[in-house]
């Protein structure tokens, strides 16, 4: 993990990053929708697009999804969603505080 | 397919009704279709629009739905409005979206094409929902986009130059508030323009190819900019509330305390207007007893049909208290949320959290919950969930249950004033319902419908305050299929049973119901059913339920009601002299499991498409009611000794 960290800090693109290892707060934008074709025009649909900016906020209560800010608008995926879409560090910012 | 540039359009233009000769409103009803994402107001909007002059209806062969209403204008104008599903897209790939597609196309044999569309889109969710704009403009039909929520827009401090959008576009956009009524002038006189059919299609614009959703963003992105949006600021009072409501403690804890909540107060503040029906019911039928002459029509009139219908609608204000619950929290948005949090459990189960909305219906009514798995998009999700929801203690099975335990089990506390012993008994039927469904679902999941991977994606909607019309709109729709079938299945039901009671006429007289044609079917499959403790009499119940299940208290109702015991308390103890103690429980565990109920059956037949479920789905429930019932039987005699 924390390997993982450091490459995330030196640079946005080369780290594998998905959105299932961020935590809550943690800009970051969209790369690549590793899921069926399926799936994948339908998370589109709801925003997940590759260039859009994902904010990872609340988990459900325990566990198993979480509720992403997208597009303006907030959709809950499953961790098994969420760690096969890849994502890089927003360069120019990092946490954001949640309201 | 088409790539909808500007040319492949031509092919689908009506023609344009501006230069076809005027013709008379009345020819051929003018019909406007409502689309629009999910979540955008479409269903406030129609309502608005329409009142309680629509209906919901199903396109044949498909599990969709729509609804259809007339808007009355100006000058006796009138339009058939109809409320498409909500979409993301034209994309047909999802069923819903499918017949979305193929109605405003043209290309369903069953359906008029539209005359117009209106396209309602959340204004503060612009950037996402300006994608369908292109899609419904490739239809060349006369157009108009609603941007609704423009109060919310406002308040958060969000913009959008609407006559910029207009002009971009080439077609009418309005900024409305279908919740708060403004802006609906404009759409009447669209409508009315549709119905002198005055409407033109917009000229065609450049659109982006469909098929690439990046694309079609990117162009939603570029007019948002021409139209100067700006997004609202982010609904603090939802993330406030989600904050509560998804909270790793609390959440979890509102959710049971409203789940719980939502179940007491069916069963205690019913109670009296429950009440206050049944005395009606019975009451008028005494009255009517007293002023009609002695007939067998009055027989047929009293016994049959009163009391056979009159013991169903007594139910009907515990049905509608269930479904204003489930209207609040759907409007609300809070349903939602309530799916996030029951995912990880219903994952454990091979389910997830989207089967929570139907499965909690199912205890009203496995009808509307199986119409409610649409939401559901993996298919082994969904037939997992219609396969199971019938097991949830539907409020049908309520009449059944409390007629069984008030004639057998003492009313004694079993932890002070909290819980009686009836109370307990009650609690445990459901509780063993619902220990059924996860055993099934599990079963189904590992076998008939195992499947991999499978996805939950759930847009969280804003928090809203649900409005009066809308949840009034719900129960008076509720209100009409339930009486709808009291009137029709139930009433056969009565009377068939009423003239099977009094056949075969020997000497002028109607025979002893034991010699009747009733009696004799009780009598013909009283060796199956023996096993289970269950006399001739409970069996011709468990035939005539198999309409419906409260059909039993009618049944029973009819059947001593012919022998001449009074109703009501007559037939508690009618039943406790026709059934030991053993039986009683085996009969609550037969309703607990079985699948009694033709209008369930239909709908699965409906939204599976075929007879395979359910056909299944009755076997396996009666193999489990069967053999569920001879156990406790066993067990219960064992017991008692």
């Amino acid at each position: 993990m924390g390997r993982t960290k450091r490459a995330a800090n030196r640079g946005p693109v080369s780290t594998p990053l998905t959105l299932a290892d961020l935590r809550s707060g943690q800009r970051c934008v969209l790369d690549r929708l590793d899921v069926p074709e399926d799936t994948a025009r339908r998370l589109m649909e709801l925003g997940f697009l590759p260039g859009n900016e994902v904010i990872p906020a609340r988990r459900a209560p325990g566990g198993g999804a979480r509720v992403f800010r997208v597009d303006g608008s907030e959709v809950a995926l499953r961790n098994d969603t969420a760690k096969h879409i890849h994502v890089r560090r927003d360069p120019e910012s990092d946490l954001v505080v949640l309201p | 397919m088409s790539s909808c540039h500007r040319d492949s359009v031509e092919s689908n233009l009506l023609p344009n009704p501006s230069i076809a000769p005027p013709r008379a409103a009345h020819d051929r009803p003018i019909i406007v279709a409502i689309v629009g994402p999910p979540n955008s107001g479409k269903s406030t909007l129609f309502n608005r629009l329409t009142g309680l002059r629509q209906k919901v209806a199903n396109f044949p062969g498909v599990t969709v739905e729509h609804r259809m209403g007339k808007a009355k204008l100006k000058d006796q104008h009138e339009v058939f409005l109809v409320d498409l599903p909500g979409v993301y897209s034209l994309h047909p790939r999802a069923e819903d979206e499918q017949v979305t597609h193929d109605v405003l196309k043209g290309e369903r044999p069953d359906f008029p094409k539209p005359d117009a569309v209106i396209l309602i889109l959340d204004a503060t969710n612009l950037g996402r929902h300006l994608v369908l704009a292109a899609p419904i403009l490739s239809l060349g039909l006369p157009i108009l986009i609603l941007l609704n929520m423009a109060d919310d827009l406002a308040a958060r401090g969000g913009k959008v130059d609407v006559s910029a959008l207009a002009a971009e576009l080439n077609c009418p956009v309005t900024l409305i508030s279908a919740t708060k009524g403004i802006g609906i002038e404009s759409i009447q006189q669209f409508l009315l323009g549709t119905a002198v059919r005055l409407n033109a299609p917009p000229p065609r614009i450049e659109l982006p190819v469909l098929q690439d959703v990046p694309k079609c963003r990117q162009w939603a992105a570029k007019l948002g900019i021409r139209a100067s949006y700006k997004a609202p600021a982010p609904p603090l009072w939802t993330r406030r509330l989600d904050a509560i409501f998804l909270h790793p403690v609390a959440g979890p804890l509102i959710f049971l305390t409203i789940v719980i909540a939502v179940f007491q107060s069916i069963f205690s503040w019913a109670q009296p207007i429950m009440n206050g029906v049944q005395h009606f019911i019975l009451g008028s039928g005494l009255w009517m007893k007293s002023v009609l002459p002695d007939t067998p029509w009055r027989s047929l009139l009293i016994d049959g049909v009163w009391s056979g219908v009159g013991s169903v609608v007594v139910f009907l204000p515990q049905i509608l208290l269930l479904f204003l619950f489930i209207g609040i929290l759907e409007d609300s948005g809070y349903l939602a949320r309530a799916a996030l949090i029951a995912d990880r459990t219903m994952a454990k189960i091979g389910l997830q959290g989207k089967s929570f909305i139907p499965l909690l219906s199912a205890y009203a009514c496995a009808v509307p919950a199986i119409m409610a798995t649409r939401v559901i998009e993996n298919k082994r999700d969904r037939t997992a969930t219609i396969m199971i929801a019938p097991l949830m203690t539907c409020s049908a099975r309520l009449p059944v249950y409390t007629l069984v335990i008030a004639a057998f089990v003492p009313n004694i506390p079993v932890l002070g004033h909290f819980l009686s012993l009836p109370a307990a008994t009650m609690l445990s039927l459901y509780v063993l319902g619902f220990l059924a469904a996860i055993t099934i679902a599990r079963v189904l999941r590992s076998t008939v419908l195992r499947s991999g991977r499978s996805s939950f994606m759930l847009e969280m909607p804003p928090y809203r305050w649900p409005t009066w019309q809308s949840l009034a709109l719900r129960l008076i729709d509720r209100a009409r299929v339930f009486l709808r079938r009291a009137g029709t299945v139930i009433f056969s039901v009565a009377v068939v049973l009423w003239v099977l009671a009094h056949l075969p006429i020997h000497n002028g007289k109607t025979p002893p119901i034991e010699h009747s044609y009733a009696g004799m079917v009780g009598k013909t499959i009283e060796p199956a059913i023996k096993p289970l403790g269950f006399n001739w009499k409970i069996g011709i119940g468990l035939i005539t339920s198999l309409a419906a299940r409260e059909v039993i208290v009618g049944t029973l109702g009819t059947i001593y009601g012919i022998e001449g015991d009074e109703p009501s308390e007559g037939l508690q103890q009618a039943v406790h002299h026709d059934l030991s103690p053993a039986g009683a429980v085996a009969l609550l565990i037969f309703f607990a499991f079985a699948m009694q109920c033709f209008s369930t059956l239909a709908v699965v037949k409906r939204e599976t498409g075929g007879w395979k479920w359910p056909i299944f789905q009755f076997s396996y429930m009666l193999a489990l009611a069967y053999c569920g019932s001879w156990v406790a039987f066993h067990l219960t005699n064992y017991f008692l000794g």
